[in-house]
């Protein structure tokens, strides 16, 4: 069953993803992609990572998303006022994205899927062996992230705060 | 699988979005009746024994209004918008624990529909994501107000949604459990706690009171400045999800205020009065009801007393009062919990 | 310079800390509102009880019969004319002979309306009348749903024949008014 759902839920996530790329209206493609959020999430929970699929939709569809519909709704972006890309730079686009698929499919050429796995049985994606990992084994790289964050933080309230005129 | 306990699952979801929908519909009748016992008038009571009957009717007329929809919106948005936020408001009640187990031919049922072990993080989820139907359909009306009532609502919600999760993170850190049923099978005789933490009861009810967008929060449907808000261009029954959906969103807040904070269906010497299991878990359903009819009847109470925020100040009261409180609130649990281990 | 002693002046203190909680004010204010919860309401039901009227309550107008049920009405005009809002107009009529069992002076209104709508129910027109034919009752006027029903002709104003349906302002009959009923040399007391 869970194959099933699995199937099922990477159709409908890369059909949203597609959308994302071909819908005319901004906020149509941002409502796209945070429903692709929602089939990750729904992959999460098949791999009995519960807890990450919950952080994934409240700080991904919860928060991130939400600021992105705001900036979309404030501007009132709409497909006639986006100017067309030049030759070049339609030609560059192209020419990326060709070399990042190249590389994906080398680096999944080597992998090997071992046929005994069992998402199951896993119980790293729960909240508790989570917390153990994180704040045991990889506790430094976690409040480097921290401070990492505190600085953004900083930075964005410095950026934010008002021209002070001597 | 066992075929009983699927059924009895479905059974259990479909009684429990049954009574939201139910409970919503009344609560719409009990606002009317509270707002009017507050100003010293009766309230509806024309529709059937006080009024009983109002619900119906107006559901009814709801159903029968025009179905509008503006030529420049956009269809499928202006749709989804209302239609997300009753699907969101109904998610919620997935986690609530509503009583004790019950016992069917020796086989003991749960009264919750999924003790999932994130369960207040899962809650957490859904509400963030409410905020989606609101601003989807205020920007789907193309109209200015429901454009300006939108972002009002999804500004509130966000920062309001801070001071809520830091005040939940110091109850999980003293419960160590981020499962609901475990947090109130550990209020059980009188540990509510509302006692041990008072300060984050507080904030969490000032927060539950701007996420439900329940007055003095309402500013997103503010009328003298924006009309109706974002549902102003909302007519027939696309208008009348919105509304019930705030009233579900109502009775969540106080299923979770209650659930909680107020020792969920604990009541104290409900354990030593020798109940069978069943009647016990009637009893126990029937005391969570009361205490959220309570909770319910506070969000009422101080809607017909306070007066409505200015956007500055509400801004300030989250950001400003809220998150510092909170904030200090979690480095003193944290710091008692410390100790006390 | 100070005219009043009721001025106040305008105090721009700094909150207490107490005050700056706002708890303490919320909670006062809760207090004022649950005891409105419990108060006694105001509103009265209606259809099913009625607010007291005074007895002399100045509602829907009646043009009365005498005794012998003869309308007292002599289409003289100064209720029309005492009325400020203009709401009353008539048209008169010469009695005949055969006629006389109907109206009481020879001459009678073919016609009485007023206009409900323009009507402030001040009863200057009661004051007016040299016949004691017009008088304002506690009876109200109703609702209608067309504004054309709110102009009462003589079949909703005149009151009807039969001696007990008839529509009692002996309450309205004031000292003054019996007093000046004994004056014999007025013609209409005759």
């Amino acid at each position: 069953m869970n194959l099933y759902i699995f199937y099922g839920l990477s159709t409908i996530m890369i059909f949203s993803s597609l959308m994302v790329l071909i819908s005319k209206r901004p906020i149509h493609s941002l409502l796209y992609l945070i429903f692709s959020f929602f089939t990750l999430a729904g992959h999460y929970i098949l791999l009995n990572a519960q807890f990450l699929a919950v952080v994934h939709i409240i700080v991904y569809a919860g928060a991130i998303m939400v600021l992105f519909l705001f900036t979309v709704m404030l501007l009132n972006l709409n497909n006639v006022t986006e100017e067309r890309k030049s030759r070049f730079s339609q030609i560059t686009a192209v020419v990326a994205a060709g070399l990042l698929l190249v590389s994906l499919i080398g680096a999944m050429k080597g992998l090997k899927i071992d046929p005994a796995f069992d998402p199951a049985s896993l119980q790293i994606g729960t909240v508790k062996n989570l917390g153990q990992v994180l704040f045991n084994q990889y506790l430094l790289p976690f409040e480097l992230a921290s401070v990492l964050f505190i600085s953004a933080m900083v930075g964005t309230v410095m950026l934010g705060r008002k021209e002070i005129n001597y | 699988m066992n075929i009983d306990y699927l059924i009895f699952k479905i059974v259990l979801i479909a009684s429990i979005f049954g009574l939201s929908l139910l409970v919503a519909m009344y609560a719409t009748l009990m606002e009317r009746k509270v707002a009017a016992f507050f100003q010293d008038r009766y309230g509806p009571n024309r529709a059937g024994k006080w009024g009983l009957l109002q619900p119906l009717a107006d559901g009814i007329k709801l159903f029968f209004k025009e179905e509008f929809v503006p030529s420049s919106a956009d269809k499928l948005l202006y749709i989804l918008g209302p239609s997300l936020s009753m699907f969101v408001a109904l998610l919620t009640s997935a986690v609530i624990p509503w009583g004790t187990p019950v016992v069917i031919g020796g086989k003991q049922y749960a009264l919750q529909v999924a003790d999932v072990n994130v369960g207040i993080l899962y809650i957490f989820a859904v509400v963030s994501i409410g905020v989606y139907g609101i601003m989807i359909g205020g920007w789907a009306s193309n109209n200015k107000y429901a454009l300006l009532g939108a972002i009002r609502a999804s500004s509130q919600m966000i920062s309001y949604e801070l001071a809520l999760g830091i005040s939940i993170v110091t109850l999980v850190m003293t419960a160590q459990s981020l499962s609901i049923l475990e947090i109130v099978e550990q209020q059980k005789g009188m540990h509510w706690n509302a006692f041990y933490q008072p300060l984050g009861f507080i904030i969490f009810t000032i927060c539950a009171f701007a996420e439900t967008n329940r007055a003095p929060f309402d500013l997103p449907e503010c009328e003298t400045e924006l009309i109706g808000g974002y549902h102003t261009e909302y007519s027939s029954m696309k208008l009348g999800f919105y509304l019930f959906a705030e009233y579900i969103n109502m009775f969540i807040s106080g299923t979770l205020i209650s659930a909680l904070f107020l020792g969920g269906y604990d009541f104290p010497f409900i354990n030593d009065m020798g109940f069978s299991q069943n009647t016990l878990a009637a009893v126990h359903f029937l005391v969570f009801f009361c205490k959220i009819s309570f909770v319910v009847f506070v969000f009422m109470w101080i809607r017909w007393t306070l007066p409505r925020f200015r956007y500055d100040q509400l801004m300030r009261l989250g950001w400003k009062k809220l998150i510092p409180i909170a904030c200090i609130n979690l480095v003193i649990t944290g710091v008692v919990v410390l100790l006390t281990q | 310079m100070q005219l009043t002693n009721r001025s106040k002046i305008v105090s721009n203190k700094k909150m207490t800390f107490v005050e700056r909680l706002y708890f303490p004010a919320i909670f006062k204010g809760m207090m004022i509102t649950l005891s409105h919860f419990f108060a006694k309401k105001a509103t009265i039901d209606y259809p099913k009880e009625k607010r007291e009227f005074s007895e002399i309550y100045r509602g829907q107008h009646v043009l009365k019969r005498d005794d012998q049920g003869r309308e007292r009405c002599t289409a003289c005009g100064l209720c029309a004319l005492a009325c400020p809002a203009e709401a009353i107009t008539m048209v008169a009529e010469e009695r005949l002979p055969s006629e006389e069992h109907l109206y009481r002076e020879e001459k009678y209104a073919k016609t009485y309306e007023i206009n409900m709508l323009r009507c402030i129910f001040c009863g200057l027109c009661e004051e007016a009348c040299p016949k004691e034919a017009i008088f304002l009752t506690k009876r109200i006027v109703d609702a209608e749903y067309s504004r054309d029903k709110f102009i009462y002709g003589k079949d909703k104003l005149v009151e009807p024949l039969e001696l007990d349906l008839r529509i009692d302002i002996s309450k309205r009959q004031i000292p003054e008014v019996l007093e000046f009923k004994k004056d014999k040399t007025q013609r209409h007391n005759k």
